[in-house]
């Protein structure tokens, strides 16, 4: 097809599907016009237009940092300690997938040959220790627990112990969802990572922040307390097998610099995927 | 917040004063300000270009009051039109004294589906009702492991079987157990499923026409973004929902997400859920709603 004239009809089509993947008003606002004051009224080809969003987005998820996205190697993604353990934190809002992704994670590190240990540090959710040993039953892999309503950076304190003495190569630790606007709970987060510092230094190497690709503008404000109470290190976005296309890590990428480490596609213990930059700039203005 | 947009909108809306009228022309600029307002609180993009027309074609050739700023003045008219759009007010679970009362949850995945079973149980039980809950959720890990300890905290009997078996059969099973025991309202927790799963929409529509729930309610996320009117069309189209529950509004979204679901389902929303413990669980109140998706 030859190029048209690109009118502000053709702007309010950008603008639609740019709002309708969840990467909010500002960063919509900020590519529209970037559109509008470079070719409204000149003639071009709106496929190409889409190209040159796309290469935007790309670039602003792949940001300036270090991260490696290599699908071949399924823990380039990951910071290592050193030294035995590396310690793995998860933490995030109510009901975005933790629980699970920490028993997929655990599965990719299995299977590349690395010792896990799980910790279970949601005694607050009805059955939320049963869940995780579950996963750690099928996973073959050993787990700390403490009953339920047991202080949780208790927990993690004995999820460190247990795996300094074990020589275990991964520690990953739950905790309960929490919205990160309930004060307590966050400070009650950073009691956790304090107890984890103090018993092994640096600690935790990776403190992961899983996102429900579904999540709207909320998600900011999620990465922003999480962050601050945590030092977050990476997102995973969870549920990105659904219709939802988790535009928020776009707009949490530019605003925070937080990357996206993995992503979740399913409800299995194989449904997790090293993010990709290019495929998910693709699919998240896929018609 | 509302500070923010009424200072926008002063600004915006300098030219009504002289006209004396609201006209298409002189509330432009304060609507679209109003529309990139509910686009920031989540509300999907098309029902939020819908909602503004609305408004437009409501406001134009209204007087100017003296009584009140045109910004006030044009909010105030947003404000009526969003209450206008997720009301009617409608609390009720049609209880009936006599017989079994069916309810079934239905949701996406992690979105407060079992929290809400026990917090309607709790509900029910207090008003004098006998529930009972039905574990229907045969596939995540201990699902219903975390129903069974609700049903312990509040004292409410759980229908469970195996893990792994057929959660039709279970909702079946689980009705019949109910007549025997003597319970009046039946609560079934279905699994968390995505709406383009067809193999378990298709379960969904197979517990739906076994068991004839009397109210099917979709649980929602308050802090969903676009996708939200993509999945409650879907459970809507499959199961002809009753009722929304919209959860997790205890944080601070703004939840436009209430007036996207409102619109496509057209059922009312029924409750809120402010807070993990089952305590907590508000009727729907659509101008505590507006205020909230308006930052007012
Ligand atoms: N479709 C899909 N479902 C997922 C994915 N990840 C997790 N889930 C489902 O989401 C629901 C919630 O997952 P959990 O792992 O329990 O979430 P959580 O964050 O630990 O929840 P809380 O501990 O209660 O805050 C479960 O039904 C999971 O099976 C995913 O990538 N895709
Ligand atoms: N803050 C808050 N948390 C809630 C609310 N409702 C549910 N939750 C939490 O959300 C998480 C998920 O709740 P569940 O009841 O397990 O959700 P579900 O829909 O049954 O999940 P699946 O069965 O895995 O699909 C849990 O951590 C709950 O405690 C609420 O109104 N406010
Ligand atoms: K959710
Ligand atoms: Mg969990
Ligand atoms: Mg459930």
């Amino acid at each position: 097809k030859s190029g048209e004239i690109l009118s502000e009809k053709h702007l309010e089509q950008f603008e639609a599907r740019l709002i309708q993947t969840d990467m909010g008003v500002a960063a919509t606002t900020r590519i529209v016009s970037d559109l509008r004051q470079e070719h409204l009224g000149r003639t071009m080809k709106v496929d190409e237009l889409w190209a040159t969003v796309r290469a935007t987005v790309k670039s602003i998820l792949k940001g300036t940092s270090t991260t490696t996205y290599d699908p071949e190697q399924p823990l380039s993604p990951l910071n290592f300690s050193e030294s035995r353990p590396t310690v793995i934190l998860v933490a995030g809002v109510n009901g975005t997938g933790k629980t699970t992704t920490i028993a997929k994670l655990a599965r990719l590190l299995t299977s590349q040959g690395k010792t896990v240990l799980l910790a279970a540090g949601d005694t607050f959710r009805a059955a939320a220790v049963e869940q995780l040993t579950l996963w750690s039953q099928r996973l073959g892999c050993d787990i700390v627990t403490k009953p339920a309503g047991t202080d949780p950076a208790a927990v993690a304190f004995a999820g460190c112990e247990a795996a300094v003495k074990a020589g275990v190569d991964v520690l990953i630790i739950d905790t309960a969802g929490r919205l990160h606007n309930q004060q307590n709970l966050m400070q009650e987060l950073e009691k956790i990572r304090r107890v984890i510092g103090k018993q092994i230094p640096e600690a935790p190497h990776e403190s992961l922040l899983v996102i429900d690709a579904t999540t709207g503008q909320n998600g900011l404000n999620q990465a922003q307390a999480f962050s601050k109470a945590v030092s977050t290190t990476g997102l995973i976005l969870s549920k990105l097998d659904g219709t939802a296309r988790g535009g928020v890590a776009v707009a949490i990428r530019q605003q925070m610099g937080i990357p996206v480490k993995y992503v979740g596609v399913g409800e299995g213990i194989d449904d997790l995927e090293v993010f990709d930059p290019d495929q998910f700039a693709e699919a998240l203005f896929a018609e | 917040m509302f500070e923010s947009i009424t200072q926008g909108l002063q600004g915006a809306l300098t030219g009504i004063f002289r006209s004396g009228k609201l006209t298409e022309a002189n509330i432009r600029e304060g609507l679209k300000q109003v529309r990139q307002a509910l686009l920031e609180a989540d509300v999907e993009y098309n029902v939020a270009t819908q909602f503004i027309e609305k408004v437009t074609a409501e406001a134009v050739g209204e007087k100017v009051l003296k009584s009140l700023r045109p910004d006030e003045q044009l909010i105030g008219i947003v404000h009526q039109q969003l209450i206008a759009l997720m009301g009617p007010t409608d609390h009720s679970l049609h209880l009936r004294r006599d017989g079994i009362n069916k309810i079934m949850m239905c949701g996406l995945q992690g979105a407060g589906k079992t929290t809400t079973c026990g917090k309607l149980a709790r509900k029910l039980k207090a008003d004098g009702w006998k529930p009972l809950l039905v574990a229907a959720d045969m596939q995540r890990p201990a699902a219903i492991e975390q129903l069974k300890t609700l049903g312990q905290q509040l004292d409410v009997p759980v229908y469970a079987e195996a893990p792994g078996g057929n959660p039709v059969a279970v909702c079946k099973n689980g009705l019949a157990h109910a007549k025997t025991a003597g319970a009046n309202v039946v609560i079934f927790d279905t699994a968390g499923r995505l709406h383009v799963d067809d193999r378990l929409m298709f379960e969904l529509e197979q517990i739906d026409s076994r068991v004839q729930p009397d109210q099917v309610y979709l649980v929602c996320d308050a802090m969903t973004g676009q996708d939200a009117v993509r999945s409650a069309k879907a459970f809507n189209d499959a199961l002809e929902l009753d009722g929304v529950i919209l959860t997790k509004l205890d944080g601070d979204t703004r939840g436009g997400a209430a007036i996207s679901v409102k619109q496509v389902t057209g059922v009312p929303i029924k409750f809120v859920g402010m807070g993990e413990q089952l305590d907590r669980l508000e009727p729907f109140h659509p101008d505590r709603m507006a205020g909230r998706i308006l930052g007012m």
